[in-house]
């Protein structure tokens, strides 16, 4: 179905104005609508259009708040569809959308909590990313009239806080798990509700870690928020800083240099290489695999080296720049780079071979930690998990940047959507990438990697890059100084850790280590 | 099975011989800016380029505060750029305790073999607490050192803290802290864990560990390679010395009026 005519077959009374924007990003519809027809429209745009709910985009500007729904098709023609909803300051209430899109539960929960603002008709907000033990009710940071620089006065933490018991029946033990466990884990808090092994229900509480990213990059120079955007999650910087330096060159309409987009592929491919086997590490090491942990972190290291002997950096910082590249990286080095790559590929194979002849490891992994394609698509989730339970989105192929459309590779898709469909989504995806990486070496044309005329613009746009865990949105405003005025991360863990506690409901506590390795995800990139 | 032993021995072994031997590698430190003298006409322009106030020009000399450099290369780039120098023995003994404590010495000889760490992420971006983990694989193996983690703080002689110090987990980091039975020692890890690199201070985020708990050794870098992190326990443990800057690196004072006034 052409999807020009299914957005503008929009019923009438839905919408006050339609917009069609065509750029280099691609094809952007805008659709204002308003209040009592925004959950309908919305649920419409999934349901029927079968568009993919990527976040919420709150903004308050001038006199109004602007509240920006972004949805995106899943081929490259159709592109992406914006619904804006618009209201006077003084009206803090809105229509809850995540009855019908329950994707956006996590995104109205967060913008309710740093904005004040009221979603009518969800179920359940209140503490999500500012805690109650921590902080007292009515801090609004994200509003401009709030002094992100100097802690709040209003602060009381209750050292005495217990997380609330959900199930009350005979026999049910509370395992709290966190913020600070395991040897090596990021901070976060998991109560398990148990009886006897069973794991029936699992309450997760992120935000240990907020950093507040999008506060204290308001009024920052664009370039300095750039470093924000590498650093909030250092384990795919480079996957996060490609998104915001994307957004700020469709804002300014700066040309990227066509050697200096080859590169970004090189580079981004080779960081999915590298988070990948640290993944497959993970799921090895939490089976308590020792031989095969140990071998898939020597390779694991072997491309942390590559990354820093290649680029100066183990985790690609400071590569990235508004234009391009900081610094052209030399044709040989590359090369030799790439042939390593490959090498450490062909050991990860042969190492996946000798896992799914393991009978007692697939034993932890197969049936267990189960998310269904409905659970997917329901809640919204990206990138490898989304892809091993039958749905496989992949932004590279729907909204094509840097010139991925002229790549060819498979996005893996698996449909048991268990542990071992996720381990061999991230082996299929480990082949593809270096696969990439060889045809951005291939086609890599001479010339500079940074574009010559760089300008402050004043503007907003939307940048995204599939990043290893999944899909990154990442919305930028600027003013016409170049300094920040709204920066709103999406991130893909943000999208996933949604659904995790459906995965590790209803199987036994020790499976509970294994399903969360098999995740992969990042706390860092949650909280920002 | 016997594929896993087979495969296991083909690995060889891959592990470093430091600290009886330096580790020169290719990709195992992402090195770090060295300071200059202002040569006539030199301005020390670059100075301006860092973007979290690193570099700072004072006695004709451009002077690097290793707490604040996050890795942005841009003072590494340019025609006016800084030298910058690999290596990885970058621990050093803290000087920022409150008043009136003294410098805390290395453990005594007793933890040499056997030392139990506890991680604390308190807000890391993951860089940091990943090259901690690198620790455990075959190439550092600090095992073979007798550094082990522990799960838990009590049983831990050593806390390792990453990340800037949300207020979050302030009351966790805390918590840990007073669980760690004496003799013991903080050693905190990454720029951010040390100055608050780009985050901190800010509402949601300290301006460094140090203004929640006492730290004891400070490793910089954005993120420090394992082998900083492994020269760290070998100088919490006495077996190495801490790191002696080069000239032209300092380490300032707590950030604040002091600093400022020192980089003026």
């Amino acid at each position: 179905m052409e999807a020009a005519a299914t957005v503008a077959s929009i019923p009438e009374e839905w919408s006050t104005r339609i917009d069609v924007h065509q750029d280099r990003q691609g094809r952007r519809y805008e659709v204002e609508c308003r209040p009592d027809t925004l959950q309908d429209l919305c649920a419409w745009i999934v349901q029927t259009l079968d568009y993919s709910f990527a976040g919420l985009v709150v903004e308050q500007q001038s006199g109004e708040w602007s509240l920006r729904y972004l949805f995106h098709a899943a081929d490259a023609r159709s592109g992406r569809i914006d619904v804006l909803l618009r209201q006077p300051l003084s009206q803090v209430h809105f229509p809850s959308i995540s009855g019908s899109l329950y994707a956006a539960d996590w995104h109205e929960r967060e913008a309710e909590d740093l904005f004040e603002i009221a979603f009518d008709g969800h179920p359940r907000l209140g503490d999500f990313i500012l805690h109650d033990d921590a902080w007292q009710e009515g801090l609004a940071p994200m509003r401009k009239d709030f002094n992100g620089r100097e802690p709040p006065a209003l602060r009381a933490p209750n050292p005495n806080w217990r997380p609330d018991r959900i199930v009350h029946a005979p026999g049910v033990f509370g395992m709290p798990i966190g913020p600070v466990y395991s040897s090596t884990a990021e901070s976060a808090h998991f109560l398990l509700e148990t009886v006897g092994e069973d794991v029936i229900r699992v309450v997760p509480r992120f935000f240990y870690k907020y950093r507040a990213v999008e506060k204290i990059a308001e009024g920052r120079p664009a370039e300095d928020a750039l470093l924000l955007a590498e650093r909030f999650n250092g384990i795919t910087a480079f996957a996060h800083g490609l998104a915001f330096a994307q957004a700020l060159e469709a804002i300014g309409g700066i040309e990227v240099p066509q050697r200096a987009l080859a590169l970004r592929v090189l580079l981004a491919e080779l960081e999915r290489l590298r988070h990948h086997t640290g993944a497959i590490q993970e799921i090895c090491e939490s089976t308590a695999l020792v031989v095969a942990a140990s071998q898939a972190a020597i390779l694991e290291e072997e491309l942390l080296r590559l990354s820093g002997e290649l680029t100066g950096h183990r985790y690609l910082y400071g590569l990235l720049a508004c234009g391009g590249l900081s610094r052209d990286l030399d044709d040989a080095a590359l090369r030799a780079a790439t042939v390593r790559a490959r090498g450490i590929l062909q050991q990860l194979q042969a190492l996946e071979k000798r896992l799914v002849r393991t009978s007692s490891f697939l034993d932890r992994l197969e049936q267990v930690g189960i998310v269904t394609e409905e659970e997917a698509r329901a809640c919204g989730v990206v990138g490898p998990i989304a892809r091993a339970s039958g749905l496989a989105r992949d932004l590279r192929v729907a909204l094509p940047y840097c010139g991925y459309g002229g790549y060819g590779f498979e996005v893996p898709k698996e449909a048991e959507g268990d542990g071992y469909a996720r381990l061999r989504i991230l082996c299929a995806e480990a082949r593809q990438s270096v696969r990439i990486m060889e045809q951005a070496l291939a086609s890599l044309p001479a010339g500079p990697v940074r574009a010559a005329d760089i300008r402050p613009c004043a503007g907003a746009a939307l940048g995204w890059t599939e990043a290893p865990v999944g899909a990154a949105f990442h919305w930028l405003r600027v003013d016409s100084r170049g300094a920040v005025v709204r920066y709103r991360i999406i991130p893909p863990s943000f999208a996933n850790w949604h659904v995790f506690h459906l995965a590790a409901e209803a199987f036994a506590f020790q499976d509970f280590p294994i399903i969360l390795a098999s995740f992969g995800l990042s706390v860092a990139e949650n909280d920002r | 099975m016997t594929q896993w032993v087979l495969s296991g021995l083909a690995a060889r072994v891959r592990t470093t011989r430091y600290p009886a031997r330096q580790d020169q590698s290719p990709g195992v430190s992402p090195g770090f800016p060295v300071g200059r003298a202002l040569a006539d006409g030199d301005r020390g322009a670059v100075v301006e380029r860092c973007p979290t106030g690193a570099l700072t020009r004072r006695d004709r000399r451009i002077w690097v505060d290793p707490r604040r450099c996050v890795h942005c290369y841009r003072c590494a780039r340019g025609d006016d750029a800084l030298e910058w120098q690999q290596g990885y023995e970058w621990a050093a003994v803290a000087t920022s305790r409150p008043a009136g404590e003294e410098r805390t010495p290395p453990l005594s000889s007793a933890f040499a073999r056997s030392l139990h760490v506890r991680v604390v992420d308190a807000g890391d971006c993951g860089a940091c607490l990943h090259e901690v983990k690198q620790l455990a694989n075959p190439y550092y193996n600090a095992h073979r050192l007798g550094f082990f983690f522990t799960p838990t703080p009590r049983h831990a002689d050593i806390l390792i803290v990453v990340g800037p110090g949300t207020d979050q987990m302030r009351t966790a980091l805390e918590k840990a802290y007073t669980a760690l039975p004496t003799p013991r020692r903080v050693i905190a890890v990454g720029a951010c864990a040390l100055s608050g690199s780009v985050f901190g201070p800010s509402f949601a985020c300290s301006d460094g560990v140090r203004s929640i708990i006492p730290v004891d050794i400070e490793v910089p870098g954005g993120p420090p390679p394992p082998f900083a992190i492994l020269h760290a326990l070998l100088v919490a443990t006495g077996r190495a010395q801490p790191a002696g800057w080069a000239a032209g690196t300092q380490w300032a004072a707590r950030p604040g009026p002091a600093a400022e006034e020192s980089g003026a």
